[in-house]
């Protein structure tokens, strides 16, 4: 393991509560991907990534205003539990979201205009970065509120239990976000209530400039829902591999009807909280060091190589995906703002 | 053609920031996403990355500069193929920034006199002892250094010196510590007092604001900091059900000094969940006192009197403002009194009431009234609970029209209660019914034009200000 500075152990998953599901795995490296899985991860990830670098540069611009938190370094997560999804199950997070709206499958013009806010941005410009949804994937936001999403997410999973299909939600939040008290009632509710809500605990190691052991009493979050029997589990969230293996047992476990669980992924944010953060709160050796030896991308392009596919194919990959996210940020420069009625519309209905 | 790399902004709210450092030389190849220069502003680092592919032809802005304007060029960048020679031909990216939020860059100090001396009633239905015997502010004696500081400046100053003259008065809130502020309010702060006393919490309002009042309680002095006024709402049960009432509850036992502050309001860009004002919201609250500033002096005067203040204080402060500088007084003790508003510019024709940024929109309003020959009494309230009554219907009284200027919604707002006090005290004065200029009655949009179109404008209030006096 290799973060010196935290003292994670992102090299095995590891279980917290006795009766975590049974993981399979205790002996270390996760179960390995296809080719084609990894073909798929590889491509997913770096559309995010491309995605979201081209949203700084915008930002840089002048083109996106605002507050734009960048997922750069995180791309694992929301790709490797996609992959442990059914249609149907719902996906809500906080303001960090354009990572989790594209593994989605939701349209990078449609969220790279609500950047710029055009109108044909999901939210019609209105929303902005940090406030974008769609229906029709399942997406339930993009919320700015630190841990308002929890809650809601929990209430998704009420819904299905309460209509009684199999569907399962993903609640998202940050390791600051997890010390909110509407956290610990809802993983109350969600326990009592036999709920299927899966928490993924998006554990990068700060909020802003607070490192978790500055803010944090119990820095195994995988441990959060002991007092209420919520098995969770800590997981290598730089390892796609790693992620859907502990996602299936998650998604599994809810879709089972046994409740509610928790996932701490261990990773990390390359770029500042939001385009102006001061820095000052870590090294820059401390962010070379995990983008040298742990980035989630080049582990995949590794295994690929390794796995003797020709690095021309990787780079048509990336060619492939850079011209979706050019051809995205030129549709987010041109479309039209909202007509100026727009301003009233949307209110009630 | 060369392309010219501008200063980019790093927040919604930049209008400047200084050249750190230039990460290539001229001549250098770049590739799109390298980082070529730091710049930096008070609050921020950030890499600039080329967006464009090719070689830095120029550094037009040398690494060391201060205050560069945001969208100055400061480099070209030669595609393949071209070369120095091409360098007059640079042309800036297509994507113009959008202007930065209008606000006056000057905060008005001037401390016209009041057109008649002392406020001549009191609200009949009121007890005493609420805006009738609040004293003036303080005479500022002839030759009195005055200070220029930015507003961010001015609280943290204020902070410094009660905190100074009282060991029980702390500050706790969201990165006010090792981070100096999330805006950079409580910058120093921490190297002063310590982390006894300068405290970061986790991100937990509703916790951390309950542990304040609890120690209010106990009789320690809190400066409670919510990164932004949109995240006590999930406090606002304490600030209201414990903070405001428990002294009324113990039948006078139990008060508590305790100063809830942060930045309240629109900043730039940041949507409907970021951009509310609250300003009504603790208004209504008996029990509370609301201050809501809006020059450098107030700030820091106001501040420290909340600090003092025995009971509950909720302090809003403007993001827009923090840059903001104006004269404070070089006094040991700078402290001003609750409750009492300032005539900000003395007029006969038309009374504009405000406070906090929307005097920004007044004060420029008055400047383009006087062109047109109409003197506007620009009235800053800077408390709005209690409120300062006198000093509107003394001003009404001597204009008989009125205009409210807030960023806020109009339905229950501040403006509406201004103009209930102006009915039941100047009705027989007035000549046109009062005004009211707002925030539209929608949840702040994020696109930059439908931004602008939800917010005052400086229009909106010469135009409200010329139909109350029917030209
Ligand atoms: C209730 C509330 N408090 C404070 C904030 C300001 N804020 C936005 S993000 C953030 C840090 C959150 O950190 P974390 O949960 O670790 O998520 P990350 O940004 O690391 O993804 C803070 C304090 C907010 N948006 N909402
Ligand atoms: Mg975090």
């Amino acid at each position: 393991m290799i973060l010196p500075a935290s003292g994670f152990d992102m090299a095995a998953s590891k279980k917290s509560v006795a009766q975590a599901a049974d993981n399979g795995s205790e002996s270390g490296s996760p179960p390995a991907f296809t080719r084609e899985q990894d073909l798929q991860a590889l491509r997913d990830m770096l559309l995010i990534r491309r995605f979201e670098e081209k949203a700084g540069q915008l930002y840089g611009m002048g083109a996106i205003g605002g507050f734009c938190h960048l997922y750069i370094g995180q791309e694992a997560i929301v790709v490797g539990m996609q992959m442990t999804l059914g249609q149907g199950d719902q996906v809500i997070t906080g303001y960090r979201d354009h990572g989790h709206m594209l593994a989605c499958g939701m349209d990078a013009k449609g969220v790279m205009a609500e950047l710029t806010g055009r109108r044909g941005g999901y939210s019609k410009g209105k929303g902005g970065s940090m406030h974008m949804f769609s229906k029709e994937k399942h997406f339930y936001g993009g919320h700015g509120i630190v841990g308002a999403q929890v809650s809601l997410g929990t209430g998704l999973a009420f819904a299905n239990r309460y209509r009684g299909n199999d569907r399962v939600s993903l609640a998202y939040f940050g390791d600051g976000a997890a010390n909110q008290g509407q956290v610990y009632e809802s993983f109350n509710m969600a326990e009592l209530w036999k709920l299927p809500v899966v928490y993924i605990i998006e554990n990068n190691r700060y909020a802003m400039g607070t490192s978790v052991t500055r803010s944090s009493a119990q820095t195994d979050f995988s441990k959060r829902g002991v007092s209420f029997n919520i098995p969770g589990e800590q997981v290598d969230g730089m390892d796609v591999r790693a992620v859907k293996a502990a996602g299936d047992r998650a998604v599994k476990w809810c879709r089972d009807g046994k409740g509610p669980y928790i996932l701490e992924m261990q990773t990390y944010r390359y770029r500042g909280h939001s385009m102006s953060d001061p820095a000052k709160y870590r090294t820059r050796e401390e962010v070379d060091k995990v983008r040298h030896d742990q980035d989630p991308i080049e582990q995949v392009r590794n295994r690929l190589l390794a796995d003797k596919v020709a690095e021309d194919e990787l780079k048509k990959i990336d060619a492939k995906v850079r011209e979706i996210v050019n051809m995205a940020a030129d549709f987010a420069q041109n479309d039209p703002e909202p007509d100026a009625s727009e301003l009233y519309t949307d209110i009630y209905r | 053609m060369p392309i010219q790399v501008l200063m980019p902004a790093l927040s919604p709210t930049m209008e400047k920031g200084n050249l750190a450092k230039w990460l290539k030389k001229e001549g250098e190849a770049v590739r799109s996403g390298d980082v070529i220069a730091e710049i930096e502003t008070d609050k921020a680092t950030m890499e600039v990355e080329a967006t464009d592919e090719g070689t830095l032809g120029k550094i037009l802005i040398p690494e060391g500069t201060n205050d560069v304007a945001v969208n100055t060029p400061i480099a070209t960048i030669l595609a393949d193929g071209e070369s120095a020679a091409d360098l007059g031909k640079a042309e800036a990216p297509k994507a113009a920034r959008m202007p930065a939020r209008d606000v006056s860059s000057e905060v008005a100090e001037s401390r016209a006199p009041v057109g008649e001396g002392k406020p001549m009633i009191s609200d009949p239905k009121r007890p005493a002892g609420t805006a009738a015997e609040i004293p003036e502010d303080p005479d500022i004696p002839a030759g009195t250094e005055m200070v220029t500081m930015t507003i961010r400046e001015a609280l943290r100053d204020a902070m410094a010196e009660e905190m100074r003259r009282d060991g029980d008065v702390f500050l706790m809130g969201e990165e006010v510590a090792e981070y100096q502020g999330a805006y950079k309010v409580s910058q120093g702060l921490l190297e002063e007092f310590g982390a006894r006393r300068v405290i970061d919490t986790p991100i937990t309002e509703h916790g951390f604001a309950g542990v304040g009042v609890g120690a209010a309680f106990a009789g320690l002095k809190p400066i409670v900091e919510f990164m932004t006024f949109n995240f006590a709402m999930q406090a606002i049960d304490q600030i209201i059900n414990s903070a405001a009432k428990t002294l009324y509850m113990s039948g006078g036992q139990m008060g508590c000094s305790i100063v809830f502050r942060g930045p309240n309001g629109a900043a730039a860009r940041v949507a409907a969940q970021h951009s509310q004002d609250y300003s009504a919201w603790y208004s209504q609250i008996p029990g509370l006192k609301v201050i809501a500033p809006y020059s450098a002096a107030d700030y820091k005067g106001l501040l420290k009197a909340a600090i003092r203040d025995p009971n509950p204080v909720i302090f809003l402060e403007n993001e827009i403002l923090y840059g903001h500088t104006g004269p404070v007084p070089k006094f040991d003790d700078y402290v001003l009194p609750i409750g009492k508003a300032r005539i900000a510019r003395a007029g006969q024709h038309v009374t504009l009431v405000s406070w906090s940024n929307g005097m920004t929109y007044a004060l420029k309003a008055a400047d383009e009234l006087a062109k047109e020959g109409i003197e506007a009494e620009v009235v800053d309230l800077r408390t709005l609970r209690p409120m300062d009554t006198d000093t509107i219907v003394a001003s009404v009284r001597k204009t008989g029209r009125a205009v409210t200027v807030e960023e806020g919604w109009q339905q229950s707002g501040v403006g509406a209660e201004i103009v209930a006090r102006i009915m039941e005290h100047a009705f027989d004065y007035l000549d046109a019914p009062v005004m009211r200029v707002s925030g539209k009655d929608v949840p702040m949009p994020y696109a930059a034009n439908l931004e602008k179109l939800a917010l005052p404008s400086i229009a909106e209030v010469v135009e409200a200000a010329k139909a109350v006096c029917y030209r």
